[in-house]
């Protein structure tokens, strides 16, 4: 396989019950063109929706220019979260340090925004050129009187994974710092990002079923709500690669108990709301689950009917950040006819792997933390029609005449809920059906 | 021309950093790929950016430091990734630049390059070659890295031998589409000429079927040498690298036309970017003057076109204010251009986009000039906003702006009358359908 580099071999696979489970959770081999970005970059996509908290990146520009207002995340209120700031260290500051910098900066920012906390986050530089960065945040914290959270993420002490659990031990920080009244059927709605508002889809199926939503982290997330969000009875997860680490800190030491879920098809997307009328053990709370299946499902079905109709015989191939998701889209495809040949992901666990090698047809392939060589050469060798991934994938995806689906951060259509899957249907569909692809054969 | 730096922090940056600029230089080689030897982030997130920008696959390999790495130096990685780029990609340029990392660890990459040269010296195969740019984010923004690594690559390779006939021109951080026009231009007249870099077909490929590992298109290395050679040499440009590098070290203060007007004694002429009349002419003439050829038809009438379509629209644009931001040498030559044509323009020094806003309080501009990411301070001033620049992510068509030349100006001409007609038309309670 000279498409793939010898280091790599034991990250790629089929599927099949009688296959190897693949290696993951590696650091990225030097020289191969990862898809993956790196530590401050996992922690910088998890953190970025809190819509009222002031983040801070210190280290030079690029860093900040880059992660500015990246995500498709939505606020119901405060837009704070949309400004990138950032210490722009020059040459003088990484030979003299950047603290006085750091510390100015947060001074003149916190007194102009008024953020309900603080989020500095530091860079390979900063973790190189060793500023106290935490002795600097305890300091503003106190004068300004508002948390100030340091952001340890230096790009090169791990993988974008590993921010994702510095961005949850940074979040845990605030957990637990603030009481309020919390209703006893409430829940934590964990790692969705509110992307294209998504989470207001959700938070509208979880108030029908009179279910209250306590903290929402992180999408449209606000300080004050996580701060308070230890007096929830349950953590709902999702994109569990980014959250689990966070609910298992909360049920160490809060008690509270968490479920993994997922909100991409219709199949899992009803298993998260029967899964928490379950836990409650409130019938009335099922029933309305229920109901609200059956209607959307009523809904839904003829025209998911339609589609599949339409799709039946493409096939796609999924490459996408959190292997979690990959297993709903692979359902979710299989509903409107479209069989999976290509699932990867950036940042999957070995249960993710093993979960997907058993639920996709044989032959599937499985590989992690994948680059164009190899990606271009699977969806060839699998005569793939669909590619399903993010913005870096596109290019590959078109190039060799492919359609294409953003399932990425930066998608601006809900793709999550009911109505998230139609839209995913439609898009599979216009995609798949467009007539330019008699000018690419 | 205000200078304003209030803020110790920036504040929605205007400037990228330095290896974004290096990655584009290096996707105007042919056959080369980029590696950036510093964390795995570095090369994704311009990856994203690029891509974003031009809609094409832009691929930069990372030599992807760990905190081992980081502590012991990237020698080990530098090696292994140089492996398997040559494996996988095959290249015939490896174009390296550095990162804030690697710099302040003080990685030696001429060593590392001079080391795994000296390891491989028994391959059959040859090696690639190895072309080296310093680019620390820390030090000035995506534009310095771009005209550094125009000089680190013209450095590493050009030689003079014997004088040619030949031309070579650096047109700065332009459109692919420019860069077919000067092509164009350059046959018009007759004249042979390296152009560098050129990503016109790199980052603006046909549909090819095939996943290209490495775009066909570029400068060839072969030209690049021979660019010592050149009878004149061409440079567009007023800024360059010579805003915050010129302290750091007097060597890189140096563009590569003045390099290799001092070096290889080749005639460097030395101008603004050509958007505008005046600025065209300039261009045109050095052409006249340098291939003895008037300047041809087809041009004479672009240019007299341009004249008339100055004449047919300038009550719409005169004493409009506009606010521009970008890449200097791109901002230099738009305020030139905007005052031949009547428009009065703004712009502030080193400034972050939140600086802008506040002073566009101030200055009441009529219209925005520059790229995507000041499409916030537009749409809160509710005024028209014409992209240009780097990057360009909320529309479609980057790679094929024409903004230079007799061409480009009238492009450039024709989007700012029509942003401003269509300003008044939508803000008109009569609803004009002729205006």
């Amino acid at each position: 396989m000279p498409h793939i580099l010898d280091d790599r071999l034991n990250q790629v696979s089929v599927a099949g019950a009688k296959e190897r489970t693949i290696d993951c959770g590696k650091v990225s081999l030097a020289g191969s063109v990862s898809q993956r970005a790196c530590v401050f970059c996992g922690s910088r996509v998890v953190l970025y929706p809190i819509v009222d908290a002031l983040h801070l990146i210190h280290g030079p520009i690029g860093c900040a220019a880059y992660t500015w207002d990246i995500r498709g995340s939505l606020s119901s209120g405060s837009e704070l979260y949309r400004l990138s700031f950032c210490t722009d260290l020059q040459e003088k500051d990484v030979i003299f340090g950047g603290e006085t910098k750091l510390y100015q900066s947060l001074i003149e920012l916190i007194d102009k925004h008024k953020p309900k906390a603080a989020f500095v986050y530091t860079t390979c530089i900063v973790g190189v050129i060793g500023d106290d960065v935490e002795q600097i945040c305890r300091q503003v914290s106190i004068e300004k009187g508002i948390p100030v959270i340091p952001v340890q993420a230096p790009g090169f002490q791990g993988t974008k994974k590993d921010g994702y659990k510095v961005a949850c031990e940074s979040i845990f920080k605030l957990v637990g710092t603030k009481n309020r009244p919390t209703p006893a059927k409430s829940i934590n709605i964990l790692g969705d990002f509110n992307l294209a508002g998504e989470l207001w889809i959700l938070l509208e199926y979880y108030k029908k079923m009179g279910v209250h939503v306590n903290a929402t982290i992180t999408g449209d997330g606000r300080v004050d709500d996580i701060c308070n969000a230890h007096n929830a009875a349950l953590n709902v997860v999702q994109c569990s690669g980014s959250m689990s680490y966070l609910a298992q800190l909360m049920k160490d030491k809060y008690g509270i108990p968490s479920m993994r879920v997922s909100y991409f098809g219709i199949e899992d997307m009803s298993d998260a709301l029967y899964d928490v009328a379950r836990f409650f053990k409130d019938d009335s709370m099922m029933e309305k689950a229920r109901m609200l299946v059956k209607e959307e499902f009523a809904r839904l079905m003829p025209q998911l009917a339609w589609y599949k109709e339409r799709l039946q015989g493409k096939k796609a191939a999924i490459y996408v950040g959190g292997a979690f998701k990959a297993i709903s889209l692979v359902k979710a495809l299989r509903l409107i006819g479209v069989q999976t040949v290509i699932v990867g992901s950036q940042t999957g666990t070995t249960e993710d792997y093993e979960l997907i090698k058993n639920l996709c047809d044989e032959g599937t392939i499985i590989v992690d933390d994948s680059n164009p060589v190899e990606l271009s050469h699977f969806v060839k060798e699998k005569q793939a029609n669909i590619f399903i991934g993010g913005v870096k994938e596109r290019p590959i995806a078109h190039k060799i005449g492919l359609g294409f689906c953003d399932h990425n951060h930066e998608r601006k259509e809900p793709l999550a809920g009911y109505e998230g899957m139609i839209n995913f249907a439609k898009e599979i569909y216009a995609t798949a059906m467009s007539p330019v692809w008699r000018f690419t054969k | 021309m205000t200078e304003t730096k209030s803020y110790v922090s920036t504040r929605n940056s205007c400037k990228l950093c330095a290896p974004l600029g290096a990655s584009l230089v290096f996707k105007g080689i042919e056959g080369c790929v980029p590696l950036i030897h510093g964390s795995q982030g570095c090369a994704t997130y311009i990856r994203r950016y690029m891509i974003s920008h031009f809609k094409e696959p832009v691929d930069i390999a990372s030599s992807n430091f760990s905190e081992e790495t980081t502590v012991y130096g990237g020698s080990k990685n530098f090696i292994t990734g140089i492996d398997n780029i040559i494996r996988q990609y095959k290249p015939k340029v490896i174009g390296i630049a550095s990162t804030c990392l690697s710099e302040t660890i003080g990685e030696d990459i001429p060593g590392h390059i001079r080391h795994y040269q000296e390891s491989r010296a028994d391959e059959t195969e040859p090696l690639p070659i190895f072309i080296h740019t310093s680019t620390p984010s820390y030090c000035g923004s995506h534009a310095d890295g771009f005209h550094n690594t125009v000089l680190s690559v013209v450095r590493t390779l050009a030689k003079y031998e014997k004088a040619g006939d030949h031309l070579t021109l650096f047109p700065g951080m332009v459109t692919p589409a420019d860069i077919r026009y000067l092509k164009e231009i350059m046959e018009d007249f007759g004249l042979d000429c390296t152009i560098f870099p050129d990503y016109s077909e790199t980052l603006d490929n046909v549909y090819t079927a095939e996943y290209q590992l490495i775009p066909t298109g570029g400068t060839s290395v072969k030209d690049i040498v021979a660019m010592g050679d050149s009878k004149a040499v061409l440079e567009f440009g007023s800024v360059f690298n010579k805003g915050y590098l010129k302290s750091r070290n007097t060597n890189v203060s140096q563009t590569a036309g003045e390099w290799l007007e001092s070096t290889c004694l080749v005639r460097n002429h030395q101008m603004p970017l050509p958007i505008g009349i005046e600025a065209t002419d300039r261009f045109m003439n050095a052409l006249y003057e340098i291939s003895g050829k008037i300047i041809p038809k087809k041009y004479q009438f672009e240019r007299g076109r341009l004249v008339d379509a100055y004449v047919d629209a300038h009550k719409y644009v005169f004493g409009k204010k506009a606010l521009l931001y970008g890449e200097e040498d791109l901002v230099v030559a738009l305020a030139d251009w905007l005052r031949e044509i009547g428009i009065e323009p703004f712009w502030i020094k080193d400034a972050d986009f939140e600086t802008l806003r506040e002073e566009a309080e101030k200055i009441q501009p009529d219209l925005l000039i520059g790229n995507s990411k000041g499409y916030y301070i537009a749409r809160e001033r509710k005024i028209p906003l014409v992209r240009l620049g780097f990057p360009i992510h909320d529309r479609f068509g980057a790679t094929r702006i024409h903004q230079i030349g007799y061409r480009g100006t009238q492009e450039l001409f024709d989007l700012v009358v029509n942003a401003l007609i269509e300003y008044k038309q939508e803000n008109s309670p009569i609803g004009y359908k002729y205006i």
